[in-house]
């Protein structure tokens, strides 16, 4: 029951943050001067093209983009009504994408859930090569398994991104045959899901999960390994050991519990920046994500479209920290219920 | 001192046992804190060693000029993405000192490229300190002398010339100037900011402290890239690029502070009850005094150590959002500008030195981990 109270708080806690990105989220979007719109109707002015300016005036009214930034605001998120009544972001309408001059929900559409598989994927392999490893590591610690996983580790770390992208990318279909590009087979756009485009996208997953993944994996490992150390040193461990406790079984069922909570937990401080390299990974990748459509977005100033994408991404980590505070209170009884109030 | 017939010299003082072990402890109690850390971080050596590679980085940067052969924007335009040329020390097994071989470009009629094939009957000696393109030494002499330049009649492209001729060795040791220093503003920002709000949040609690937590949670909880991305979209286009740099600098340094301030605000929730901060309140001080003679040195160290690991967030940072385009844009020399020519797998293929840059990049990143690791290892010394 103080579980199910503890969900419930975490939940709203997480609404009121959602609240406050979102306008955090609406105030850098508009920072640039000018619109998508002013700039085109500046644009259109020049070229004496009086149709396209009418379309343009048309399209501000249309939504609100003349009112004042509070106004506007308001009746983004759909707190306020706007031309056409109450009609935001709760309500489901994401607005017009002046780029693409289509709604854009229409534009985002497939790509938002690509854009999880991503990430779970991405999650999914982190906690998969950084649990073993971080074990291993701390159970022969100083030794060759130990340097060497640290050292991959540290290189994890220092590889931009992208670069490890376009090499594997290069490596990997010159060794291994794997596809270029994308995240599925071109034939299978728009088509319904079957078998062989499910087949299709996990082998096109492969590379984009692994350099994703890779430094956030590497981060949690070299964690791992430092909680363990700190627990292999206390007298319990010794007293199993001497005991006659077989190894293996020693480690999982004491130090590898008490040094899972923090492993839990990190994914909450990893997401962001998993979600935020997944963004410039798909860039160069050129995966069918949100992340290429928020660059054009951001570069031609298509504030609904921009706007919309940061709030999912924004989102999706937020929901991502949620379920790992809820997974850690479930994991960890000592971790009081309640919000700490300082 | 008295000296004996079989030449022996002893000393008349009376001999002390204790003496030589207590001189040793005395000396350690009385060395200053800095002492202790430098003889802890002596032993770290990956720490030490990157520490001084740094170092000379960092010292390196003002004379960047004066190392590279060429001019950062010096076009080439017979030699378009030529190849690294090797510089040879012998000439048909004999020693002529450093040379290298002059390239033509020739037209590969099948695969519609530039080859570009040495003549290696033709050695010419690499000039040292000779005079070359103009620029100006620690951005204020204007000079003309160069380490090494490329022989009469010949180039001297040591990683290959990229898709304007222009030469990749100086091109990043120019480079270096803005990668390595957007870390330092930035790492000063973010170290302003966090030690600031983290200190007024563990310091006076309360309602303060409860904002500044929700403020540092909700920035925390944003993915960064997207956000620097849209802050430097919001960058005017038409600023000039040194402009742009430090806007992009303190935009990294604005997002990193809520790590920092979260460690400085735990730290000082411990601290405040201890007995001589109440001492020092006790004694009329001003919480600012409190704050900045009493608390903050007790951890400054343990700070610098954060931030040393944190400068390499920032450099990567920097590198992706100018390999985005969003960042530095040309005619500005960065490590993440130069990538921006490596983006596509084509130039990873056929001219894999323009990606070249990634080198550095990794090399100074790794080495800021290790001195950031080696430093918060042995910043507390009085700890085995």
């Amino acid at each position: 029951m103080v579980m199910l109270r503890y969900a419930v708080y975490r939940f709203f806690t997480m609404l009121l943050t959602l609240l406050v990105v979102s306008v955090l989220v609406f105030v850098i979007i508009n920072l640039p001067p000018g619109d998508y719109l002013s700039n085109q109707i500046a644009e259109l002015q020049a070229s004496g093209q009086s149709a396209g300016v009418a379309k343009a005036e048309f399209l501000r009214a249309e939504y609100a983009l003349d009112r004042p930034m509070w106004e506007q605001y308001l009746i983004w998120a759909g707190f306020w009504p706007g031309p056409h009544g109450f009609s935001g972001l709760i309500q489901g309408n994401y607005g017009w994408s002046f780029e693409f001059d289509r709604p854009v929900s229409e534009i985002v559409g497939d790509t938002l859930w690509l854009t999880v598989v991503v990430n779970l994927a991405a999650i999914l392999f982190v906690y998969a090569v950084a649990l073993p490893l971080g074990v291993l590591a701390a159970a022969r610690s100083r030794t060759w398994i130990d340097y060497t996983s640290a050292f991959v580790g540290y290189l994890g770390l220092a590889t931009p991104n992208f670069l490890l992208a376009l090499i594997l990318f290069y490596y990997g279909h010159q060794y291994f045959n794997l596809p270029i590009g994308g995240l599925m087979d071109p034939s299978f756009e728009g088509e319904p899901m079957s078998w062989a485009k499910l087949k299709s996208i996990l082998i096109h997953l492969i590379v984009p999960t692994f350099v994703i993944g890779t430094s956030g994996a590497s981060a949690m490992m070299q964690r791992l390994r430092a909680n363990m150390l700190d627990e292999l040193g206390k007298p319990y461990v010794e007293t199993a050991i001497a005991k006659g406790m077989a190894p293996s079984r020693m480690l999982t069922k004491y130090p590898l519990r008490v040094a899972f909570n923090p492993f839990v937990a990190d994914i909450g401080n990893l997401l962001p920046s998993m979600v935020s390299g997944s963004v410039l990974v798909s860039v160069v990748l050129g995966l069918q994500t949100i992340g290429p459509t928020l660059l054009t977005a951001l570069k031609t100033q298509d504030q609904f479209l921009s706007a919309f994408i940061l709030m999912f991404v924004a989102l999706l980590t937020l929901i991502g920290t949620m379920i790992s505070d809820i997974l850690l209170v479930m994991l960890d009884p000592r971790i009081r219920y309640e919000g700490r109030e300082a | 001192m008295t000296d004996r017939p079989d030449n022996r010299f002893v000393d008349d003082a009376p001999f002390d046992p204790q003496a030589s072990i207590q001189q040793l402890e005395r000396a350690d109690l009385d060395a200053p804190n800095w002492l202790l850390v430098w003889r802890k971080f002596r032993t770290h050596k990956l720490g030490l060693i990157s520490g001084v590679f740094l170092f000379l980085c960092y010292v390196m940067l003002p004379f960047a000029g004066f190392i590279a052969p060429y001019g950062p924007n010096d076009r080439n335009g017979e030699h378009l993405y030529a190849p690294p040329q090797s510089v040879n020390w012998f000439y048909e097994g004999k020693f002529v000192g450093p040379h290298v071989y002059p390239i033509v470009a020739e037209a590969d009629l099948e695969t519609f490229q530039w080859k570009f094939v040495p003549d290696t009957d033709d050695p010419r000696p690499i000039r040292f300190f000779c005079e070359g393109s103009e620029y100006r030494l620690a951005g204020l002499v204007k000079v003309d002398t160069h380490l090494f330049c490329a022989p009469d009649g010949a180039t001297l492209f040591l990683w290959g010339s990229d898709r304007l001729g222009r030469d990749i060795f100086s091109r990043i040791l120019y480079g270096a100037q803005l990668s390595l220093t957007v870390g330092l503003i930035g790492i000063s920002v973010s170290f302003f900011l966090g030690i600031l709000f983290g200190s007024v949040a563990g310091y006076f609690g309360g309602r303060i402290d409860w904002t500044i937590n929700r403020v540092i949670e909700i920035l925390r909880s944003l993915p960064e890239l997207p956000l620097w991305l849209a802050l430097s979209a919001a960058v005017p286009s038409n600023w000039s690029p040194v402009a742009v740099f430090f806007i992009i600098s303190i935009i990294l340094g604005i997002l990193d502070w809520p790590g920092l301030a979260r460690s400085v605000r735990a730290k000082f929730l411990s601290l405040r009850e201890e007995e001589y901060v109440r001492a020092a309140e006790m004694m009329g001080a001003s919480s600012g005094r409190v704050i900045r003679k009493h608390l903050l040195p007790n951890f400054m160290s343990h700070l610098i150590a954060s931030a040393t690991l944190s400068i390499p967030a920032m450099i990567l940072g920097e590198t992706a959002l100018s390999f985005l385009g969003l960042g530095l844009r040309a005619p500005a020399v960065s490590w993440g500008v130069m990538l921006n020519d490596a983006q596509n797998l084509a130039s990873i293929e056929i001219y894999p030195w323009t990606a070249i840059p990634m080198l550095p990049i990794i090399v100074i990143v790794l080495a800021f981990n290790f001195l950031g690791d080696g430093l918060r290892d042995s910043l507390d010394p009085y700890q085995q």
